[in-house]
């Protein structure tokens, strides 16, 4: 019953998005695009407001089977929307420029599918800021459906994911992301993985089957609510992993999540941390601090509900790193709906059971070091290990709205002459001195020909001629921006030294 | 082009050579004069230091731009720079200068080659007397934003790591007062440290000098505009198809080069065991284990970069490998399939079975290869104050073929 419960709202709720994804996506498929928004509430004070990815400012490309994303991609400039219509797609779309959308188009129900044939390694990759990916489904990929390396303000969201190999979703070293409205499912480690991040908001998501529903490693200033992770290995975790080279992970909240019977067997590789996860495990915090955990309903799995750990849980054998805290310290346990939880633990826990002369696993367990943490009435649980926890001051995290910032993180301002100045340093400094010759002639000798005349030297290291006998003909130097070719040239008349 | 174009040309390049420009002291053989300007990739300012301007600096860090690790558009980690131009270039010297060893027989160069990458192209160091050395010499390359060196990571600067060096036994083989009494008994020296340090209060060259000018000099070794760099600024034509390809696969979480060889710098600094063991059946050498006395750290090494790597083989802190292919290979061998017999590493996550295909481990060398940029190599000096000869390459092969016989 209490499932059925569960699962009418949930049901009710994904029929809303359905519902209105097909109102804004099922007509008329050659309508200009919309600015994408959300589909099933307004936008409030928590929503990405703050992000800009998805702010379409160019041109609207267009994408139908038989031809290729990637050349797209190729062809956008910043502020472009790619609109990728329903039909098979193989290919790993790699996006190394700004604030492109990824958008596919889902018309009477047909998805645009990027399937991997499990030959591909990725199926989206981008390294630039304000990308923004959704309405993909994406499957039979071995490595990730959709990675960042470094990109902020990244929006990822209503994309169906099945099976793309190690992980779903893996945004990595990125600031201000949002991510949320996803399916994923068939995932040998993390479903979606928030990695060396800061400032992330997970929601809505739904995850199940997957060795970890939704992991948060090493980031800092996490929300992850309302999901459903359900029939996982593990439901959420929030872990520190030593020996990267983000050392803190911290401010997590997990709250008005549903996380349900998540016993499937691990399927994690060999090596991996998952892999170590024992089945039946709700949430898990290893060595994360300022973790709270909030109005959760946490029902049905079986080793335990919550497991708050050091980094040396379970079998995990990372090489210790002496910059990275291995104990989770000031964990907050608020209130949380939890039952059922604890039906068949692993032998580690059933030992501490016949201690507790229990005949079930906990509800919440805690082992290992650890300082601060708190929990609020826990004699309504199973708990093992808790008896160090201080009752909580705190009460709620209804402050937090969201952890997205209130402005997209800002590309670093760069005036033109900096930009000249970098340039002329970086590039034309290792043939050309002020006034000497190194390989080029002294620049001194370039200012006084080019005086007044920086249109010239722009023409002529786009396309060097072969000028003089007594210098070795000069590479062109059209990798350059045109704004930086601009640039260092007008900076080059300026030197004086 | 017209007579008057060829006369202004003759007239600019007449004026230019007489222009006070003090930075190719080889032509005046008879006294030593420091470079009065910054080596390529680093502006004069008004103070006269020395700093780095790299197109990186248009970028902000993911994450607060304090570590230097992410993306294509990622800011690097904080730079070592500021120093004088006239430090950077007695450091030069000094580097080069064989006295710096216990005999007069091997500088810095002679294990930091410029031509071999800043290495030397062995499986591992030669020292003083030709004395086999434990690990592979490494390579210098933009060690201006290391915060970690050796390959156990056991100094935290530069000027701890030269100490490594210059007293060991078996390297350089001098000692502080030695050192310290050979520098300052070369009157070249005491002039040039005189320009250097000007305000220094002592008249002697002090230890410290000698760390500082070679710290300079090592962190002016900028290698940041390959053809990956090209690419990674926003200019898409930088790569080829296949380098591409290698890209996708080097930061796709198959293959996870990406994920410790970071870029911009294509290495996160951190220490990571991943199961290399030695070659020839040597015993496990066991790295970071001995630095951080931490069991669990044993077999682990700091991630080397991979910038200049073409320039570098061998690889691994054995040398093991002969060929960036088979280095590369390694990773899709299995996990922790070199581990000798009876040893049980706590290996990285990150090493796994991605089974690469021989065109994927091909691909990846292709991209390796755009890591490389030698523009700004510094000149070897054609004389030191010492009056020995400078090490070089030559020098280094006569040591080499000396070896062999």
């Amino acid at each position: 019953m209490k499932a059925l419960k569960l699962i009418i709202p949930i049901l009710i709720f994904f029929a809303v998005g359905i519902y209105c994804g097909k109102l804004f996506f099922g007509r008329g498929s050659d309508v200009a695009a919309p600015v994408p928004s959300y589909f099933s509430q307004q936008a409030g004070d928590g929503d990405s407001t703050g992000i800009a990815a998805g702010t379409v400012t160019g041109k609207i490309h267009t994408v139908k089977e038989g031809s290729s994303i990637q050349e797209a991609v190729g062809k956008a400039n910043p502020g472009d929307l790619i609109r990728i219509y329903p039909g098979v797609y193989h290919e790993t779309v790699y996006i190394d420029k700004d604030n492109i959308t990824l958008q596919g188009v889902i018309e009477n129900g047909e998805w645009p599918v990027l399937d991997g044939e499990k030959k591909m390694n990725d199926a989206v990759l981008y390294s630039g800021n304000g990308i923004l990916i959704e309405n993909l489904k994406i499957t039979n990929y071995k490595g990730n459906a959709i990675m960042g390396q470094a990109g902020n303000n990244y929006v990822i969201r209503n994309n169906w994911i099945v099976d793309t190999g190690v992980y779903g979703i893996f945004p990595q070293y990125g600031k201000n992301g949002l991510v949320e409205r996803n399916i994923l499912s068939g995932i040998e480690d993390a479903a979606i993985y928030i990695g060396m991040c800061d400032n992330v908001d997970v929601r809505f998501n739904e995850v199940y089957g997957n060795v970890a529903g939704i992991e948060i490693e090493n980031s800092r200033h996490a929300l992850v609510e309302f999901n459903y992770a359900h029939d996982n290995t593990g439901g959420i975790l929030a872990f520190l992993t030593p020996g990267l080279p983000i050392k803190t992970c911290y401010d997590v909240i997990i709250r008005s999540n549903y996380i349900i019977n998540n016993n499937t067997k691990n399927f994690g590789a060999v090596g991996s941390t998952v892999s170590h996860i024992p089945k039946g495990t709700g949430i898990l915090v290893m060595a994360a601090d300022d973790v709270t955990i909030e109005n959760n309903f946490i029902s049905g799995n079986d080793n335990a509900g919550i497991t708050i750990t050091d980094y040396g849980y379970a079998g995990v054998d990372h090489a210790s790193d002496p910059e990275s805290e291995p104990n989770s310290d000031r964990i907050t346990v608020l209130n949380n709906f939890m039952s059922n939880n604890g039906n068949n633990p692993i032998d580690d826990i059933k030992a501490l059971m016949v201690t507790k002369l229990s005949k079930l696993g906990p509800d919440v367990i805690a082992v290992g070091g650890g300082e601060g943490s708190c929990i609020v009435n826990p004699g309504a649980y199973r708990t093992f290990g808790v008896d160090k926890f201080a009752n909580c001051q705190a009460t709620d995290t209804r402050t937090v709205v969201t952890y997205l910032l209130d402005k997209p993180v800002a590309p670093r301002a760069t005036t033109l002459d900096e930009k000249g100045k970098m340039t002329y340093y970086a590039v034309c400094s290792g043939c050309h001195a002020y006034n000497s010759r190194l390989i080029g002639p002294p620049i001194n000798a370039i200012q006084a020909l080019y005086k007044n005349n920086p249109q010239g030297i722009i023409d002529y290291i786009t396309n060097p001629v072969h000028k003089r006998e007594d210098y070795p003909e000069m590479p062109p130097q059209s990798y350059l921006t045109e704004e930086a070719r601009k640039a260092v040239a007008e900076y080059v008349l300026t030197l004086e030294k | 082009m017209n007579m008057n174009r060829v006369f202004s040309i003759v007239l600019l390049l007449a004026l230019a050579s007489s222009v006070m420009m003090v930075c190719t002291p080889e032509k005046d053989k008879q006294a030593f004069v420091l470079c009065n300007t910054c080596p390529p990739g680093f502006e004069l300012t008004d103070d006269n230091t020395c700093k780095l301007r790299t197109l990186y600096q248009q970028y902000e860090s993911g994450n607060g731009n304090e570590r230097g690790v992410g993306g294509l558009k990622t800011a690097l980690p904080t730079v070592r720079d500021g120093f004088t131009p006239q430090q950077i270039d007695l450091g030069r010297y000094l580097f080069f200068d064989p006295a710096l060893s216990k005999d007069g027989t091997i500088s810095c160069a002679s294990c930091h080659q410029p031509d071999k990458g800043f290495s030397d192209g062995l499986k591992t160091g030669v020292g003083i007397h030709q004395a086999s050395l434990k690990r592979a010499s490494p390579t210098l390359w933009n060690v201006a934003f290391y915060k970690k060196f050796f390959w156990d990571s056991r100094a935290v600067s530069l000027e701890d790591q030269m100490a490594g060096p210059l007293f060991s036994e078996e390297e350089m083989g001098t000692t502080r007062e030695q050192l310290l009494e050979t520098i300052n008994g070369i009157e070249a020296y005491r002039q040039l440290f005189k320009q250097a340090f000007p305000k220094r209060q002592a008249d002697e060259i002090q230890l410290e000098e000698i760390y500082t000018s070679i710290a300079a000099f090592e962190s002016s070794l900028i290698s940041l505009n390959s053809r990956y760099d090209q690419y990674a600024h926003g200019y898409p034509d930088a790569l080829s198809k296949a380098e591409l390809e290698g890209l996708n696969i080097f930061r796709s979480f198959v293959a996870r080069c990406a994920e410790c060889h970071t870029p911009p710098l294509f290495t996160n600094q951190q220490i990571a065991v991943i199961g290399l063991g030695e070659p020839d059946d040597r015993p496990l050498d066991p790295g970071a284990q001995t630095v951080f006395n931490e069991a669990s750290m044993r077999g682990g090494f700091k991630v080397p970069s991979l910038r200049n790597i073409t320039h570098t083989a061998p690889y691994s802190h054995s040398g093991k490998f002969d060929s960036l292919r088979d280095m590369v290979k390694f990773y899709t061998q299995g996990r922790g399939h070199a581990v000798p017999a009876g040893e049980k590493l706590h290996i990285h996550w990150h090493i796994w079975e991605p089974q690469l295909t021989d065109v994927e481990v091909d691909r990846l060398v292709d991209f390796l290869a755009t890591l490389s940029d030698e523009s700004f190599k510094p000149k070897v000096p054609e004389q030191v104050p010492s009056g020995l000869l400078p090490t070089s390459v030559e020098l280094k092969q006569k040591v080499i073929t000396q070896l062999k016989q």
